[in-house]
């Protein structure tokens, strides 16, 4: 470790990856409750579940994202972080709500949350993966405010890099997006319009810096490619995924009520979506072949071509899949957008995460990277999660293309539920392949436990 | 006569040299490929509906494309001698042609601003038709390149003025002029499918 100071991450890592676990088991729970419709009922009803499913998913992104800042900042500006302590006091505030929020959405119904926290004020609940009460909301505006002064204060007083510009930009564009969720117009056609300015300007805008950004970083420092070149490929993707990202917007506004021009404009700019993320995997392989260095730590460097890959095919093919408005007019809503949105994730956001967590902890605890033997288990981690997530994402596909068929296109549509039980085979397939999933993020918090011969710090 | 053929310069050798920096060419790429999913929208679209395209194409004004047509090649050949002169070093030619080539975008964009007044004023809109959905959507998108074109100039001139630019520093310059020719480019696909061809 560089600078005492990043330090600070230790925590935040730790908590991501427990909340990870926590939005799996949800997940597992939800993936029953499509086969078995009363599992956990009423203790826990499919909407409060899927909610803690989506809200925990979020919740540690930003964690691994602000842990993943306090560590790389520090080392990209050259000094240490401007306050420490604000960062430590700022993870116990963000943990304490989260953990309090989670706690309200499985004892209290919705509705009485809602009307505990102060919803009647000004309404900001009920939307889909927006759904914190009031005062989580506020707190997390006033985490991010005082995780982005730190930081930012850091760069200022330090080194201003270009990787560290794009996190800034990134994660800045994160605060501002998410002041929209405060904005809930009575009108659900423009509710709907300004929702999107924080969820799809979120994951197909700013996010995809913060990743390019921390995949940039991790690259460097393992693969010893210049600096400049690094950079360069780093603009390049940026301003890409800007063009396309940004009125690639378009593509939710295709059926909500907004004018018909949004058809073209949504298909054309999201059907380029694809290219950043190709370019992010172009980009990871070649600085990976042209390495300069041996860095001890292979496991993270398996994480950061997997990011590559798996964002490309998650967010880029199975996004493209059904963007396209004639092909969207189908499938809007379906199993297919369930399948793409669990590969976008992982593939983007939980394991760009995954890979600096993996690149940073070793360092944090002392040493340059862990032994082989707990390398080899975390690469065991790494194939089991990625398959699985292959496979979550084939069966959700199979079953959205069945479902499109039985209760859109054929001749004598079925109703959702009749078409629902007709595909359970593939459910059953799904809620499997995500038991896989469980034992591959076990392996991967076991591998930090492993001992060995340790690789020494340099 | 054969004289004279004798003592003309040899043919230039063919260089594998790309002109400015490669990220720029990246970025020309995905432009390109962003107009061509637009174009190629225009015409499968206009197939289906060639006699209300037909009808409405007659709507606008063709001088006033035509004017512009010549604005941005006039500004791509200024934008050319800007880059010759920097092969010769000749710093203050560098810098006039740049701001030439500037003027030229800036009176496109004049004359694109009073075009659009027009069919604004008569109350013509993205949700008039599918025509003029293409027509507003397509030309908007370049006119978005045109200004960012010329802040791309702005900023050469800019530098130039500071002596940047000479016959053993081109990278900057080439990848602006680069820019500026995929701009002028595209207008010269843009003008004829949109506004003449029926």
């Amino acid at each position: 470790m560089q600078f005492k100071s990043q330090a600070v991450a230790k925590p935040y890592f730790i908590a991501a990856i427990g909340l990870f676990v926590g939005q799996i088991l949800f997940g597992l729970i939800l993936g029953l409750q499509y086969v078995l419709g009363d599992f956990l009922f009423p203790e826990i009803p499919f909407n409060v579940a899927r909610m803690v499913h989506t809200n925990l998913l979020i919740v540690w992104l930003l964690f691994g994202f602000m842990g993943g800042a306090y560590y790389m900042i520090p080392e990209e500006a050259e000094t240490d972080l401007f306050s420490p302590k604000l960062a430590l006091l700022m993870f116990w505030i963000f943990l304490v709500a989260g953990a309090l929020t989670i706690v309200g959405y499985l004892t209290v119904p919705y509705a009485t949350l809602a009307a505990m926290t102060g919803n009647d004020l000004v309404e900001t609940m009920g939307r889909e993966f927006l759904e914190q009460p009031l005062p989580t909301k506020l707190g997390i505006v006033v985490v991010a405010l005082a995780f982005l002064f730190n930081i930012t204060m850091t760069v200022l007083k330090g080194k201003k890099t270009a990787i560290a510009t794009v996190l800034l930009i990134g994660l800045w564009g994160l605060a501002v997006f998410f002041l929209f969720s405060f904005y809930n117009p009575v009108n659900v056609v423009l509710d709907k319009f300004w929702w999107w300015w924080t969820v799809h300007l979120w994951v197909e805008g700013v996010w995809e810096l913060i990743l390019g950004s921390f995949l940039a970083f991790v690259l460097i420092k393992t693969t010893g490619v210049d600096r400049e070149v690094i950079e360069k490929w780093l603009y390049v993707i940026v301003t890409l995924t800007l063009i396309s990202g940004i009125i690639g917007t378009g593509h939710h506004y295709f059926w909500i009520g907004t004018p018909e021009y949004w058809q073209w404009w949504g298909s054309v700019f999201s059907a380029l979506e694809p290219i950043p993320f190709f370019g992010m995997t172009v980009f990871a392989f070649n600085m990976v072949n042209r390495r300069r260095r041996e860095h001890p730590n292979k496991a993270a460097v398996l994480w950061a071509l997997g990011t590559g890959v798996m964002a490309f095919l998650g967010a880029g093919v199975w996004g493209f899949l059904h963007t396209l408005a004639p092909v969207n007019y189908y499938t809007h809503g379906s199993q297919i957008t369930a399948a793409h949105g669990h590969m976008a994730f992982y593939g983007a956001y939980a394991m760009v995460n995954l890979m600096m967590i993996s690149y940073a902890m070793p360092i944090l605890n002392g040493r340059a990277a862990n032994s082989n033997k707990s390398q080899v288990v975390e690469m065991w981690s790494f194939w089991l999660m990625t398959i699985a997530m292959v496979f979550i994402t084939l069966f959700l596909t199979a079953a959205g293309i069945l479902q499109v068929w039985l209760q859109r296109v054929s001749d004598t549509p079925l109703p959702f539920m009749v078409a629902q039980e007709k595909i359970v085979l593939f459910y059953w397939m799904r809620e499997w392949a995500g038991v896989v999933f469980l034992i591959g993020l076990i392996l991967y918090i076991a591998s930090f436990f492993i001992g060995g011969k340790e690789e020494a710090a340099k | 006569m054969t004289d004279t053929l004798s003592v003309a310069p040899p043919n230039p050798v063919p260089t594998k040299h790309l002109p400015g920096d490669l990220a720029i060419w990246f970025f020309i790429l995905a432009e390109l490929l962003a107009f061509a999913v637009f174009f190629s929208a225009y015409a499968f679209t206009r197939t289906n509906h060639v006699e209300l395209f037909n009808l409405y194409q007659q709507t606008l004004d063709r001088n006033a494309g035509a004017l512009n047509t010549v604005l941005l090649i006039t500004g791509s050949w200024f934008v050319v001698l800007a880059v010759k002169a920097a092969h010769r070093d000749e710093q203050k030619a560098i810098s006039r042609n740049i701001l030439l080539g500037f003027l030229c975008g800036g009176a496109f964009l004049v004359v694109k601003v009073f075009e659009y007044s027009a069919k604004f004023g008569a109350g013509i809109s993205m949700s008039t038709n599918t025509f003029y959905m293409f027509y507003i959507s397509l030309t908007f998108f370049h006119f978005m390149h045109v200004i960012l074109g010329m802040v791309i100039l702005a900023i050469l001139w800019f530098q130039s003025r500071q002596g940047a630019y000479g016959s053993h520093h081109m990278n900057g310059l080439e990848s602006g002029a680069a820019y500026w020719h995929m701009v002028d480019l595209l207008w010269i696909i843009l003008f004829p499918l949109v506004y003449v061809m029926h």
